[in-house]
Order: C-alpha cells, then sequence, then structure tokens
C-alpha cells in the first residue's frame, strides 16, 4: 500500500505536483484493490467456513434431509436431534463423556503449564552443566513422530494395570513430555531481562522464589496461550484415548462420538451431526474468547492447530 | 577451569561466595529439571530403546517376546499391504504439503496488503486448523463427501464419478483427494506463520525496488519469497513431519478399516492395526523405527538443501 503512495508522489512529481487526475485515478485504483480484496476474502471464507455452518444446520434437521442437501437452513428446524444426543449411548449418559472429556483436559492444563514452566526456568534461567545437552534432547522430541515411543509405553503402562486409567494420558502432561510448550516458555524467558533474577538475588532470594514472585507472574502471556492449546488439544485427542480408555463409562467425547457413528449406522446423521456440534463446542467458543491469543500463540511459536 | 580457580584463590571470600553460589545453581537446576528428566527416561529415551529392541522380535503381548533378527524388516518389504500404506502416505505428503503451503501463501500475501478487515479474516482462517482434526469433522467430511452428497453431486456435474455410486467416501479413486482437500482446508496454522514473516519484510525495500521500476510478480520472487525463505523452511519441515502422522480422519472415514480397498490405509493406521488390532508389536516397532528414519531423512535432506534457497537476514549471496 505504502507502494503505491510512492508511485503516486512519483507521477505527481512528473506532472507537476497537481491535484488533478493523477490523484483521483490512484484513489480509483486504490478502490478497485480494496473490493478485489474483500471479494476474494469473502470467497475464501465461504469455502472455509461453509463446511462448519453445514455440520451447525443439519444437526436441526431431521436425518432424511440432510446428506443431498445444498440448503442451509433447515425447512422444519428442531432440536429434536440434540435430545437424542443428550440421552447417551450405550446406556451411558452424554454428561459421563462430557465430565471424562472435562476432567482430563483440566488436569492437562494443570499438568502443562506447572510442569513445562519449571523445566523451562531450569533451561533459561540456571546455568548447570548438562543442560545444553538435555536442551538438546528437549528439542530433538519436537521433531519425534510419537509412534516410535507409543508401543513401548503401552506395553508399559499394560504392566503396570494403568489401562482403562487416565494415567496413560495425564502422566506425561505432568513430567513435561509436550516439548511443544516447554519450547514456547523458553523462547519467552529469554525475552524477560536477567537484571529480575539479579536484583532478587541480591535481596537473598533463591531460586524457587525467583521463579515463584518474579518470573512466574510475568509468564502470564505464554502461561495462558498454553493453557488454552493444552486444553484443545486434549478435548480433541483421539489415539491417546482409544488407546488407553476400554469401557464406555471411561470414554471421552471423540470416542463417544465414534461410537454414536458405529451404533446408529449411517442413516442418523441427524444425531450424528449434534453429538459432532456438542464435541466441538467447547473448541469453538475458547477460540471465539481467545482468538488473538491463539493467533499471536501460532505467529510466534509456530504452533499447529 | 584451574586456571580460574588459582587466579581467583588470592581474594578469598568473594571466590568461596561464587562457587557456594555455583553448587546452588547446579543443585537447583537438577531440581527443576527432574519432572522432565524422569519424564524424558520414563517416557521418551527409555521407550525408544525397547522399541528398538522390540523391533527385532516377535511379541504379542502374552508371551515373552522372541528374537528374530531382522525378520520383521525384511518381512516389510514383502507385505502388500505396507506398500500399500506407504504409497498411500507418499502421495498424501507429497501433494497435499505443498498444496497446503501454496495456499497458505497466497491468502497471506492477500491478507497483508490489505488494512480494513485482515483481523477478522485471519482468525476466521485460523478456526479450521484448530477443529479440523477432530472427530467430529471427520464426520462432517463425511457426510459431505458421501453417497449423493452436496460435493458428489457437484463433483459428478463437472464430470466426476457418479454421486449414487457412494460419493467420494465409496470411491478409491477419490480418497485420497477427499482427505487432501481436508488437510488444505486447515491452510490457518502455516498462514498466519507466513503473515508473521511478510511483516518482517522492509517496506523501504519493496518502495526503491518500485522506483526502480520492478513490477509486482517480480518484487515477490526477487524481495518478498527470499526474505520470506526461512519461515518457508520453517513451515514445509512441520507440514511434511505432520502430514506423515494422518491418523484421525483416515480412521473415521474409513472406521477404522482403512478402506474402500486399502485406499485409505496411511502408515499410522496400518501400524495401529498390526500394533493393536493384531498385537504385533515386534513388528509395529519396526514399522515405526522406519517411519522414524524416514522422517529423519527427509529433515536431513531439507536442512542440506537450505543453503540453497533458505537465506537468513543479513547474509550476502
Amino acid at each position: 500500500m505504502t507502494t503505491n503512495a510512492v508511485r503516486e508522489s512519483a507521477t505527481a512529481a512528473v506532472t507537476g505536483g497537481g491535484a488533478g487526475p493523477g490523484r483521483s485515478r490512484a484513489r480509483a485504483r486504490r478502490r478497485t484493490r480494496s473490493v478485489i480484496f474483500h471479494v476474494f476474502s469473502v470467497a475464501v471464507l465461504v469455502v472455509i467456513l461453509y463446511p462448519a455452518l453445514w455440520m451447525l444446520m443439519s444437526s436441526f434437521k431431521p436425518s432424511n434431509q440432510i446428506v443431498g442437501s445444498v440448503n442451509l437452513i433447515p425447512r422444519h428446524g428442531s432440536f429434536d436431534n440434540y435430545a437424542h444426543a443428550l440421552q447417551g449411548i450405550g446406556g451411558v449418559s452424554f454428561w459421563t463423556f462430557l465430565a471424562n472429556s472435562l476432567g482430563l483436559a483440566v488436569l492437562s492444563v494443570v499438568g502443562v503449564t506447572l510442569s513445562c514452566s519449571v523445566t523451562a526456568y531450569a533451561f533459561s534461567r540456571i546455568r548447570f552443566p548438562g543442560r545444553g545437552v538435555f536442551f538438546a534432547c528437549m528439542i530433538a522430541t519436537l521433531l519425534l513422530p510419537f509412534h516410535i515411543v507409543v508401543i513401548p509405553q503401552y506395553i508399559m503402562f499394560n504392566q503396570l494395570g494403568m489401562i482403562n486409567t487416565w494415567w496413560p494420558l495425564l502422566l506425561g502432561k505432568f513430567l513435561g513430555a509436550d516439548a511443544f510448550f516447554v519450547f514456547l516458555m523458553v523462547q519467552f524467558m529469554r525475552g524477560l531481562p536477567s537484571e529480575l533474577d539479579e536484583a532478587a538475588r541480591m535481596d537473598g532470594a533463591g531460586h524457587a522464589r525467583i521463579f515463584w514472585s518474579v518470573i512466574l507472574p510475568l509468564m502470564r502471556p505464554a502461561l495462558v496461550t498454553s493453557a488454552i492449546f493444552a486444553f484443545i488439544w486434549s478435548w480433541n485427542d483421539f489415539f491417546g484415548p482409544l488407546l488407553y480408555l476400554k469401557t464406555p463409562t471411561s470414554y471421552t467425547m471423540p470416542l463417544a462420538l465414534r461410537l454414536y457413528v458405529d451404533q446408529t449406522s449411517s442413516s442418523d446423521y441427524g444425531a450424528q451431526m449434534a453429538m459432532a456440534i456438542l464435541a466441538i463446542l467447547p473448541v469453538v467458543l475458547f477460540f471465539l474468547a481467545f482468538q488473538r491469543h491463539l493467533v499471536r500463540g501460532v505467529a510466534t511459536q509456530g504452533l499447529k492447530g | 577451569m584451574t586456571v580460574q580457580l588459582a587466579s581467583g584463590a588470592r581474594h578469598g571470600a568473594p571466590r568461596r561466595r561464587a562457587t557456594w553460589r555455583r553448587r546452588r545453581d547446579i543443585r537447583a537446576g537438577y531440581v527443576f529439571l527432574s519432572p522432565w528428566l524422569i519424564g524424558f527416561f520414563v517416557l521418551t529415551a527409555g521407550p525408544m530403546v525397547a522399541s528398538l529392541v522390540l523391533s527385532f522380535t516377535d511379541y504379542d503381548l502374552f508371551s515373552a517376546p522372541s528374537p528374530v533378527g531382522f525378520a520383521n524388516y525384511t518381512r516389510l518389504f514383502t507385505d502388500a499391504n505396507y506398500l500399500q500404506a506407504v504409497k498411500v502416505t507418499l502421495l498424501y505428503v507429497v501433494f497435499g504439503a505443498p498444496l497446503k503451503l501454496v495456499v497458505a501463501l497466497a491468502v497471506a500475501v492477500l491478507l497483508n496488503h490489505a488494512r480494513g478487515g485482515s483481523g477478522f479474516y485471519r482468525s476466521a482462517f485460523y478456526l479450521p486448523s484448530l477443529i479440523g482434526g477432530s472427530v467430529s469433522i471427520a464426520i462432517v467430511w463425511k457426510a459431505m463427501f458421501t453417497d449423493k452428497s452436496i460435493v458428489a453431486n457437484i463433483g459428478s456435474f463437472f464430470g466426476g464419478p457418479p454421486a449414487e455410486s457412494g460419493g467420494w467416501v465409496g470411491n478409491p479413486s477419490m480418497t485420497l483427494p477427499m482427505l487432501i482437500l481436508l488437510t488444505v482446508w486447515q491452510f490457518g496454522a502455516p498462514m498466519v506463520i507466513f503473515l508473521a514473516g511478510l511483516k518482517q519484510v522492509p517496506t523501504e525495500l519493496l518502495e526503491s525496488a518500485s522506483v526502480d521500476g520492478a513490477g509486482p510478480v517480480r518484487r515477490f520472487t526477487r524481495i518478498t519469497l527470499p526474505m520470506l525463505s526461512p519461515v518457508l523452511f520453517f513451515n514445509l519441515l512441520l507440514e511434511l513431519i505432520h502430514s506423515f502422522q494422518i491418523f484421525n480422519s483416515a480412521f473415521i472415514i474409513s472406521n477404522g478399516t482403512g478402506g474402500p480397498v486399502r485406499s485409505t490405509l496411511f502408515y499410522t493406521l496400518y501400524l495401529y492395526q498390526r500394533g493393536f488390532s493384531d498385537f504385533q508389536m515386534g513388528y509395529a516397532s519396526a514399522m515405526a523405527w522406519v517411519l522414524l528414519v524416514v522422517i529423519g531423512l527427509v529433515t536431513l535432506m531439507l536442512f542440506r538443501t537450505s543453503n540453497a534457497w533458505v537465506h537468513y537476514g543479513g547474509d550476502e549471496k
């Protein structure tokens, strides 16, 4: 856009600085550009949001009007699908699935924020032998496909009798296994001035005190970003629960949703859509509430969805 | 170290305080790092060693592992399902990841030029990246591409396969494009990273190029793209590693089978079947190691070639 201004002043200089036709032509060109931009953006927006909107609208339609219908607005909208979905599946109440997902997500947030902030403090604020080697190990785990560890982990948890408990899904969160969050917090802590630690140390504070009273309060933005992502990732996680949760009463929302699709056969699309909406609702609400945080977190740390 | 100690020995008190502080740092460092250290050895390093050992055995979880040498690895090359899984996954990686990045970059450039409303669009475009991997969206995708569905109807209108034959979901030649569309739909995350990179391109440079008579295409290929190359490199690396591990959508859409006709039998889905349905833990471990080596090689190759096309700020080339 600034290039336009330069070009405009350049043409103005050539034509003798007149305000006349040159400037209004530039303004017209800027307006057409703006129109083109909005046309393109709205087109992309429609493509992006259509599936989500279609899912929402389908959840209010009777099942036989969903597949094959391009219409977004339901002809005879009703909440029947939701009533159906809320009844649960196989004798297990919907609220059980919800409570399982919520419990796991909240504990994940607690585990990630605690363990990763402590780890990041060690990596970024304390000098000790071996730090460089372990930091390299931590970075390497960022690129490691988790399939390499999942089979021995399964065998280990199986031998410990922890199948069908929350341990396999939460242990890693409390032991800083999500290197993304450690990395994010290390980057953030490195940006905090070291004079803060020095001053606190002069006043006789040890590392525990510096971490708790000086660094942690300043870490708020990084902690909030990590907490939101930890919640959403735990909520959407399918592979972990699929491996470790075996009885329907312990199922999370994604597992319940899959069970629902299996049991209701492919014909009852309405209830499936209602259930899908309920399963995704917290993520969308989080998104609406924290979108600035989320987008900024991605821009600076390259997190994935 | 010894030299420092010797010279410091002359004034006693500060030196003693320094070593005391150093000892305290070492102790605090390991105390603070201990949760991560335990996690690293118990959940990452230990399992990696175990998985390597397992890959040379037969193990079904119920009887003791029996060593088989390289049998699991040689068996991979004769396993038609495995070769199919490799083929499907490679096609997905080779077509999905670059296509997604091209769309992400194009939209990022578009948004970067705008003033009003770009913040709104940026956020809205990011939403699919957040929900795209969920079971909910996989189910929606299945419904949208199924027999007699919207997309199948539109597709057959433009000369695609007939909509009644199971739609894209039921057509083995259309499931891969369908899943690639799903991943391209999630272009928001790389787009946001591109946008952050575009902000770093100095406008003075673009302006002076423009004064020198460079058109928009030339300015993009000669200035913007080279300055964006570190971000492009980062996005490409992340996207490739990510695509190798596609699981959720394929599992949901094929109901865990990898069908129709093995067309969605992705690498990790087949690994899951072998490891956790057939309990061939040794064979699945061998698969995991091949995946690790391939991802390692791809990463290494990217880093090696990056000297040729990634330009970091300040170096004159």
